[in-house]
């Protein structure tokens, strides 16, 4: 039953975009069509769920019997680093239009705040291994969530006359600020 | 001069945050006030300022290939560092930055800058560069600290200026993203109107 608590609250309650604020420069740069946003969403889920694996085998198997958790950044960004690799490889090979159109975007999950920061998080909260993979696979859930509602706010923006200063990046950012308060509502739910 | 232009950029011409749009995780996730903004923009200067030295000074005994994987490691080290000191001298600091201190690690800035200045300039200009996109980013973190403790509660720095008309949104996270919009707007206004200025004494001196 808690799992279910975990899941609902990494995609709704506490919204790594909208209201832990982790993820905002892919936010406000992959942002601009659907598709890319769905598969942006999914290579960032999982690069996650994952990593979420390994960085918790390695935390608990290596780093505290060791006594190393001053390691923790360093060990767990290059494992992060390694895993996008390999998944932007895995990309390359079996879908490449989906590789061309995220573009940059795909090396540069590598310092989404959104992968490094769930990863802190959830050493940080102690969960076991099981809940440990539903709050990284939550996370990456809303974070697509997210990333893809707001793209097709962003669509429909680009249609709008908008005053020339708050063109682009300004106006994105209150559009985002609102679908925050949206997502406030949820607060209290778990 | 060219010193000088390279301190000077950072702060407002190429000012990290209102121009280049980077770095926007701890921006709107450490400025519910003006001193945790402050003290993140402080930590940040202090990462890019020695990883900018650092990998200028070993640029040219990295191959090309493992770059990217290298710096990484010499930020998160330089990062690892900051934390435990500021963890031991300055408690109440780590309380209030908390998870987005190992963060400046994957911060687009401080990566940015080591691969797109550190790598192919000196060591003098790489650390006046970090100096001043630190600057920048300390002076804008700062300010949207201030403007959001101001609305959301009357106080700067923890002095009260008046009571009664929070506005509480500004506190949490919708007033962060709004706040920023607007305070990109202004100074997209004012950097256009000054383009513009520009190039109307430009045109004008060639008539």
């Amino acid at each position: 039953m808690e799992y279910i608590a975990i899941v609902i609250g990494a995609i709704f309650v506490n919204n790594v975009v909208l209201a832990q604020f982790w993820g905002i420069c892919p936010f406000l740069g992959v942002s601009s069509r659907v598709s890319t946003a769905i598969g942006m969403g999914a290579a960032v889920t999982l690069v996650m769920t994952v990593s979420s694996v390994l960085l918790y085998l390695l935390q608990y198997f290596v780093l505290v019997p060791f006594e190393m958790e001053y390691m923790q950044t360093i060990v767990f960004i290059l494992v992060i680093a390694a895993l996008v690799q390999m998944i932007e490889f895995i990309i390359k090979k079996t879908s490449p239009s989906l590789y061309r159109a995220l573009g940059i975007f795909l090396p540069l999950i590598t310092t989404n705040c959104a992968v490094l920061g769930v990863a802190l998080a959830m050493t940080m909260k102690g969960y076991g291994l099981i809940p440990s993979v539903l709050y990284s696979a939550g996370s990456g859930i809303g974070f697509a969530l997210a990333l893809v509602l707001f793209a097709g706010l962003r669509e429909r923006l680009a249609l709008n006359c908008v005053p020339a200063a708050m063109k682009g990046v300004p106006i994105a950012l209150v559009t985002a600020g609102i679908l925050a308060m949206a997502f406030m509502g949820f607060s209290g739910l778990v | 001069m060219k010193r000088l232009d390279t301190l000077l950029k950072g702060i407002v011409r190429e000012n990290p945050i209102f121009v280049l749009v980077l770095g926007m995780c701890p921006t709107l996730g450490t400025t519910s006030s003006a001193f945790a903004g402050m003290s993140m923009g402080l930590a940040t200067l202090f990462v890019l300022v020695f990883s900018n030295v650092g990998i200028s000074l070993v640029k040219d005994f990295i191959p090309s290939k493992v770059r990217i994987p290298a710096y990484i490691v010499l930020i998160a080290s330089i990062v690892t560092a900051l934390q435990m000191l500021i963890q031991a001298y300055l408690p109440d600091v780590y309380e209030k930055l908390g998870i987005f201190i190992p963060l400046i690690v994957v911060n687009c800035i401080v990566l940015g800058r080591a691969e797109a200045f550190a790598s192919k300039n000196s060591t003098a200009d790489s650390a006046l560069d970090a100096i001043g996109i630190g600057v920048g980013f300390t002076m804008a973190l700062t300010l949207l600290g201030s403007v959001r403790e101001v609305l959301g509660g009357g106080t700067i720095f923890g002095m009260r200026l008046y009571g009664g008309y929070d506005i509480l949104g500004f506190v949490l996270a919708p007033g962060a993203f709004i706040a920023l919009a607007y305070i990109m707007a202004i100074f997209n206004r004012a950097a256009a109107k000054s383009k513009r200025a520009k190039t109307e004494q430009a045109a004008s001196k060639e008539m």
